[in-house]
């Protein structure tokens, strides 16, 4: 008796643990199975969200640009072309007609109007609706009404229908750039389908977003696991090689890179800094690496009076080498940057900083002494994002080269680096990383450095300075545009609010299931160019 | 029993709220700017800002917005609703996602600790000082001296992309197959402590009084170690895997990281490091009543492995 009911107990967990463990496996054992067919499977984060107005991070917009299809898309030059619009023109710069292709048509069937394009922007504009792109419809006539608890307008007053394939914006004043800035997620139309009311986007429109791109939504969102979308048969525009897509969700970059070695992911967008040094071995030929906007900056706190002066700001970039820090820490990832505006841009000069760019310890030291620098040096950078081993080198550096006591202080998270440059508390130099929305000179100067800018922490202000960006934008021609632009960064050469770092790259790999892979400078993968290996 | 499960249980009510409170006390000061760390490098707009603050009480900050936000929270929870994480996905959803695949790796994990872990450790005992147990002492002292981190890249890397035994990753639906790797890497650990504890347990029970007794009357000694010592060694095994699997129901924030397994961990983990203060308190609260349903069981299981010990 006792025996047997021993054993009964003994056994009881075990049998239930391994019932358990087994059940639930029948049902999807395909998981590995993604290079079957004609389909690719690509590395993504968790998106945050799948509506295109709320949608600013990589993961979601790589997702949106295979459902929806951009007003323009940009050339070899980084020029727009239309892609969606038939054309968009304006005389003064201010007032823009938009004419649509006919013959888009969202997945769901229904004709793309200029409508659906109004309705999806002043969602997008409405402050009450919370979306986090909505600051790109500022430059539109009519968005400062749409703000506020209680906005006085549901729709902004520059925005106007012509007929169902033409519509006229009209900006509250002349940008030259307007037509690149289209290309942004956030001008993508909504469908007639994502509103339950006017002005009222349904809940479960993120879960399957209808859009009127190359590709359809598989099945719904299935949140931390996988996007799948097919190709739409019905898109009038360059028909994509592949089948199908998974968009594969992973936590952790280096987990995506184990898959991506043993062929089981066939793209991965970015190579884990932990196994840049060895990915050009492990990958061979499928490790690839393209340009790419992103621009990595040191910042000064210049409302404090130690680094007020140009002259010490300048001394400051002229001891760091960045070229040895690219090579030693960045495995030549990253480019050395000399200039303020990204090299991807039809305005970019080379070594618009000159000489203050230039690496020079014992005129840094003379320059820096002759100023009155100070003599203990702060970097603060955000210890969560992989920044510790470059802040350390370029502390050393200007340890030995300024002769300065230098260290680095690492703050949790950027949200708390920010929290205390915007209190104006004490963190010396922080670090800073842009990356531009859409190809303009104005991305990189506007936000960065204008008095009022949106991302100028460090206090930075010369009406100069603002006066060339503000004319620069309502320049009649690029070429004008483009000369007032540079004419701006000379300033910035002149005063160094920040000092230029590093330019980034793509830096990619692929299995050898797939072929053709591009990626563009917003660190998304061509889905219409990519093809199966056969 | 019945009494003593029901005061138990009366206990537990008191427990959950203690440990939500504290939770949500420490998630309350740690918290910083939710809405940048939300937006990562971004700048946030005003409107976006005010349209969060309005949605999750932000602006409710000192004691008394502790206690209202709290408050509104416990609300919540007893109508079944353990709210939205701050990018508006419902918890709910979100721990019925992620609760499947962290059981069954869990479970995966036990059945590795109590099939290899006590077998072996129930040898290594009566076969004490011998090659078997040296071996297995040596092997275990391994184990525990390597830490998850560095013992599931290196089984990925080997197992998985280098001889290609096992799928790399998991993945969120995974096979069995595809768990088996992440579940040994995972049950590992208490697969050594199981190992030592009834090694330890049963060598001493077999210097014992009563099996000397046994072994006197000419007892067989399969029947004296399967019967008597057995049964007598295994309790201080049970507990042991009984606060394990709630250690291991609570996710492996390291393993299902590395493995790309979007359990309890995975959402942990991604709800810390976007200071989502309201998906880390959903998440520890459900956690709380795991721990303290599985600490309830081990008790109960004592009685019916030991008659000495009652219930009132």
């Amino acid at each position: 008796m006792r025996v047997r009911r021993l054993a009964a107990w003994a056994a009881l967990p075990l049998v239930v643990t391994l019932g358990l463990a087994a059940c639930g496996s029948g049902g999807n054992g395909d998981s590995s199975g993604s290079g079957q067919g004609a389909g690719v499977s690509i590395q993504i984060a968790e998106p945050q969200h799948l509506v295109p107005t709320n949608t600013t991070e990589t993961s979601g917009s790589q997702v949106l640009a295979g459902l929806f299809s951009p007003l323009v898309d940009y050339d070899a030059q980084n020029k727009p072309y239309e892609v969606a619009a038939e054309s968009v023109t304006s005389s003064d710069n201010k007032v823009w007609t938009i004419k649509l292709k006919d013959g888009f048509t969202f997945h769901d069937g229904q004709k793309v109007t200029s409508d659906d394009y109004i309705n999806a922007w002043n969602y997008g504009a409405y402050a009450p609706n919370g979306q986090g792109a909505s600051y790109f419809f500022e430059k539109i006539a009519g968005y400062q009404d749409l703000q506020g608890e209680k906005p006085k307008a549901t729709t902004m007053s520059g925005l106007e229908k012509v007929d169902d394939l033409t519509f006229r914006v009209t900006l509250s004043e002349p940008y030259i750039d307007f037509k690149s800035m289209l290309g942004y997620t956030a001008f993508y139309p909504l469908p007639k389908a994502a509103f339950s009311a006017p002005g009222v986007l349904n809940d479960s429109y993120e879960q399957a977003p209808i859009g009127q791109g190359p590709f359809k939504m598989k099945g719904t969102w299935q949140h931390d696991s996988k996007l799948e979308v097919e190709r739409y048969d019905a898109y009038p525009g360059e028909k994509p090689k592949v089948k199908d897509v998974e968009f594969r969700v992973y936590q952790q970059l280096t987990a995506a890179y184990s898959d991506l070695q043993s062929d089981n992911l066939d793209v991965l967008p970015t190579i884990p800094t932990e196994n840049l040094s060895t990915a050009q071995s492990d990958l061979g030929e499928n490790y690839q690496t393209s340009p790419m906007s992103s621009f990595q900056f040191l910042a000064f706190p210049t409302f404090e009076k130690e680094y007020s002066k140009p002259d010490v700001r300048k001394a400051i970039s002229m001891a760091i080498d960045r070229d040895e820090i690219t090579k030693s820490i960045f495995k030549e990832s990253q480019q050395p940057a000399r200039s303020f505006v990204s090299p991807v841009l039809p305005g970019y000069r080379d070594n618009t900083t000159g000489a203050a760019g230039q690496f020079n310890p014992t005129e840094a030291k003379k320059l820096y002494q002759a100023a009155g620098g100070p003599s203990k040096i702060t970097i603060s950078y955000n210890g969560d994002g992989g920044h510790k081993d470059w802040v350390d080198a370029t502390c050393n550096q200007l340890k030995a080269n300024l002769g300065v006591d230098c260290v680095g202080s690492a703050e949790p998270k950027f949200a708390d680096l920010l929290t205390k440059v915007e209190k104006k508390q004490p963190v010396g130099l922080f670090r800073m990383g842009w990356v531009m929305d859409y190809p303009s000179m104005e991305d990189y100067l506007g936000p960065l450095y204008s008095t009022n800018g949106s991302s100028n922490y460090y206090g930075y202000s010369n009406p100069e300075f603002d006066r060339l960006v503000k004319e620069g934008s309502a320049a009649p021609t690029q070429e004008e545009a483009i000369k007032k632009y540079q004419q701006a960064e000379d300033i910035l050469a002149k005063d160094m609010p920040v000092i230029p770092l590093r330019f980034g790259e793509n830096v990619f790999g692929h299995s050898s299931k797939v072929k053709n892979v591009q990626m563009d400078l917003f660190q998304r993968v061509n889905l219409v160019k990519i093809e199966a290996a056969s | 029993m019945f009494r003593f499960i029901l005061r138990r249980l009366l206990q537990m009510v008191l427990a959950f709220f203690g440990t939500t409170l504290i939770v949500y006390a420490l998630m309350f000061a740690g918290q910083g700017d939710p809405i940048q760390a939300l937006a990562g490098e971004r700048p946030v707009t005003a409107a976006q800002r005010a349209y969060l603050t309005e949605k999750y009480h932000l602006d409710a900050t000192g004691v008394g917005g502790f206690f209202y936000r709290y408050l509104d929270y416990v609300k919540n929870l007893l109508q079944g609703d353990l709210g939205q994480s701050l990018t508006g996905r419902q918890i709910g959803d979100i721990l019925q996602q992620a609760w499947p695949v962290t059981v069954r790796l869990a479970l995966i994990a036990l059945a590795v600790a109590i099939l290899f872990g006590v077998t072996a450790g129930v040898i290594a005992g009566i076969r004490r000082a011998s090659i078997f147990d040296n071996s297995t002492l040596v092997l275990t002292l391994l184990v525990l001296g390597i830490p998850t981190i560095v013992l599931a890249p290196l089984a990925q890397y080997f197992l998985g992309v280098k001889w290609q035994l096992f799928p790399p990753t998991a993945g969120a639906q995974p096979s069995l197959y595809a768990l088996l790797l992440p579940g040994i890497v995972l049950g590992s650990l208490s697969l050594a402590t199981a190992l030592r504890l009834t090694r330890t347990s049963v060598a001493e029970n077999l210097r014992a009084d009563y099996v000397r007794t046994a072994r006197s009357k000419g007892l067989v000694k399969r029947r004296i170690v399967s019967v008597h010592v057995l049964r007598n060694s295994l309790i201080p095994v049970i507990t042991f895997l009984g606060v394990e699997l709630g250690n291991l129901m609570s996710g492996a924030i390291i393993t299902e990281g590395v493995f790309n397994i979007p359990g309890v961990g995975f959402n942990l983990f991604r709800g810390i490091r976007t200071e989502d203060g309201p998906l880390v308190v959903g998440i520890v609260s459900v956690l709380v009543v795991v721990y303290l349903i599985s600490n309830l069981v081990v008790d109960v299981l004592y009685a019916v492995l030991d008659p000495r010990i009652r219930y009132e």
